[in-house]
């Protein structure tokens, strides 16, 4: 069983109090069903008002939680053939991204994502799934290649940001993220984009921009990170839970905002409790999303990749002088 | 002067207070920031706020930029009238436009519209740090993109001082998507054909850096201006190391391959001249393509 979270506390405590019960039912002999069905009940009763009432910082929480799927774990499930292809051309391979060429129910098919380790040892070797500039580059590489070959791409966003480091400032972290939203706006393939876990900023933007945003129910997407927020609107990183919820950052909230086209529904309590089923539901969403996009030729996605951009931002007009009014 | 030339040109015009002159010294005196030389605010006007004695530039309204580099009288502005909301409602973000507004003279953190450089025409968009710290939300990529749209249907190039310290917080996932929504219609107008110079101040970083800023054709920037994607301060906790002093400035972009070239502000006029009349036809007829 996946470690409990703190929310979801009571529903541990009740686990708990089951299992020891059905102990002492086996070891005594005593027959406590009664006792045991009625536990059971409040159980089912506390997970479903534990997690339809969700703040968004449990599911950011649920989104960083250590066996989450990643990456990795949806492409064994989703896909077939899947041959890792590494390495950006210019500098080298980050292992903070991954992608290839793989089949999507007998479709040819281009795969991307952001991948963090599933363990301390894996997280060094992939630098806690923070992409270097040469991993944005890997990515555009690869996309580039799906153009030529006129296969879908598919997207899998799950990072804390693109690394902050010395070395990817000096390869230009910006350049390689700016690059990739220029040239995935122009690609003449569909592209299904998928946040599955975290996505922070232009280092999820940057391997983000399709024709399709899916976004699982408990993952978050923000233009920075709460703990960021935090830091910068109340110089305390530890109100990360309160700009968690000033920063509309939540799958409902970006559906709201039109900026997300679906969002997947998740397994009770998260994708961890089972990730098999949840590659099942993301599957019905994809296939969904793919059928369609592929009626349309290059020239079309384009178009309607732009406009749906273009039309992104709210604002008003304000009528003569207002400053001199003042 | 630039003020009358505002209120002529287009009815529903914005003018610019008289407070406008931020990153004009106030007073009469100046001291250099960077070598504490005190300069005359006059002279400081003259040199077009570079300290003579160290190279110092010091940061520049858009309204001053216009005038140190467009032709009298060429500037005419664009969507003057757009202004921000707040999706997110955000706690005291209306409040704090407010203030901005009345502190830079701006409706917003970029200000876009067409001039002439040496008599070559070219639609402009030009940040001011002044304005939330020239963040950009909604309306300032909306501003951007529609002069880049204007420069693409008028065949026409752009260039876009970028003075930024990102996306706009207060506007959420709205400010990231303007980093996708500039850099969509950039490529449309690259595939057009059309000539983009990006020309960075300071400070240029986090979602500018990472969207129109490092896009363009030529990417100069001034001296010594910041430019980034990360926060010095976030890159330090992360590797736990200090950063050397020329961390993430022009120059060290330049040593780094990010940049073609880092142009002081007395050759800004001549050296953007000299790129967009290259790329215009010349010399003789025998030179001609098409
Ligand atoms: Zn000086």
């Amino acid at each position: 069983m996946a470690p409990g979270l703190e929310f979801e506390k009571p529903i541990n405590e009740l686990k708990a109090k089951i299992k020891e019960l059905n102990q002492f039912m086996d070891e005594k002999g005593i027959d406590l069903t009664d006792e045991l069905n009625h536990l059971k009940k409040r159980l089912d009763e506390v997970e479903k008002d534990t997690y339809s009432h969700m703040t968004p910082w449990d599911r950011v929480q649920i989104a960083r939680h250590m066996e989450r799927p990643t990456t990795l774990d949806y492409i064994s499930f989703l896909f077939t053939d899947f041959i890792e292809c590494h390495g950006d051309r210019l500098y080298g391979d980050d292992a903070a991204m991954v992608g290839g060429i793989a089949r999507y129910r007998g479709l040819p098919v281009t795969i991307i994502g952001e991948q963090r380790g599933r363990d301390t040892k894996e997280n060094l070797k992939r630098n806690f799934g923070m992409p270097q500039p040469e991993g944005y580059r890997k990515a555009l590489r690869l996309m580039k290649q799906a153009e030529k070959f006129n296969r879908p791409i598919v997207t899998f966003i799950d990072t804390k940001g693109a690394f902050p480091g010395k070395t990817a400032e000096e390869r230009g972290q910006g350049e390689a993220i700016a690059r990739n939203l220029l040239e995935m706006a122009g690609l003449k393939v569909p592209i299904v984009c998928i946040v599955i876990g975290e996505g922070a900023s232009g280092g999820a933007l940057a391997i983000g921009v399709g024709d399709q945003i899916l976004m699982l129910e408990n993952s978050w997407y923000s233009v920075i990170s709460p703990e960021s927020a935090a830091a910068l609107l109340w110089k305390d990183a530890s109100q990360a839970e309160r700009a968690a919820q000033t920063m509309k950052i939540t799958a409902p909230d970006l559906k709201e905002f039109g900026i997300v086209d679906k969002v997947i529904p998740e397994v009770l309590g998260g994708a961890h409790h089972d990730p098999k089923t949840q590659a099942n539901i993301i599957d019905e969403y994809l296939k969904d999303a793919l059928s369609s996009l592929i009626q349309l030729n290059g020239d079309e996605l384009v178009h309607r990749r732009l406009e749906k951009y273009r039309a992104i931002g709210d604002y008003s007009l304000v009528k003569g002088n207002i400053l001199s009014e003042k | 002067m630039l003020k009358d030339f505002f209120i002529k040109k287009k009815k529903y015009a914005t003018v610019p207070s008289t407070k406008s002159k931020i990153g004009v010294p106030e007073g009469i005196m100046k001291k250099c920031p960077s070598c504490k030389k005190i300069m005359y605010a006059k002279e400081l006007q003259k040199y077009l706020y570079v300290c003579q004695s160290c190279g110092y530039h010091y940061p520049v309204s858009a309204f001053e930029r216009i005038e140190m580099l467009l032709d009298p009288e060429s500037f005419i502005p664009f969507d003057q009238d757009l202004v921000s909301k707040n999706p997110l409602d955000f706690p005291n973000y209306l409040e704090k436009l407010e203030k901005d507004k009345e502190k830079s003279g701006l409706n917003e953190a970029v200000v876009t519209g067409k001039g002439k450089i040496e008599g070559y025409e070219t639609a402009l968009a030009i940040m001011d740090s002044n304005f939330r710290m020239g963040s950009m939300g909604s309306v300032v990529g909306e501003k951007i993109t529609r002069a880049i749209e204007y420069a693409m249907d008028h065949r026409l190039p752009i260039i876009i001082f970028s003075a930024s310290g990102g996306a706009r917080m207060q506007e959420g996932i709205l400010s990231l998507m303007q980093m996708a929504k500039t850099s969509a219609v950039l490529k449309q107008f690259s595939l057009a054909g059309g000539l983009f110079i990006s020309y960075m101040t300071h400070p240029t970083t986090g979602g500018v850096t990472a969207s129109f800023a490092s896009l363009g054709d030529y990417n100069f920037a001034e001296p010594g201006a910041l430019i980034g994607f990360a926060g010095r301060r976030i890159i330090e906790q992360t590797i736990r190391e200090e950063l050397p002093d020329d961390f993430q400035k022009a120059e060290f972009l330049l040593e780094h391959g990010q940049l073609d070239k880092v142009i002081p502000r007395s050759k800004m006029k001549e050296t953007l001249a000299t790129v967009l009349s290259i790329h215009t036809k010349g010399g003789d007829e025998q030179w001609h393509r098409d």
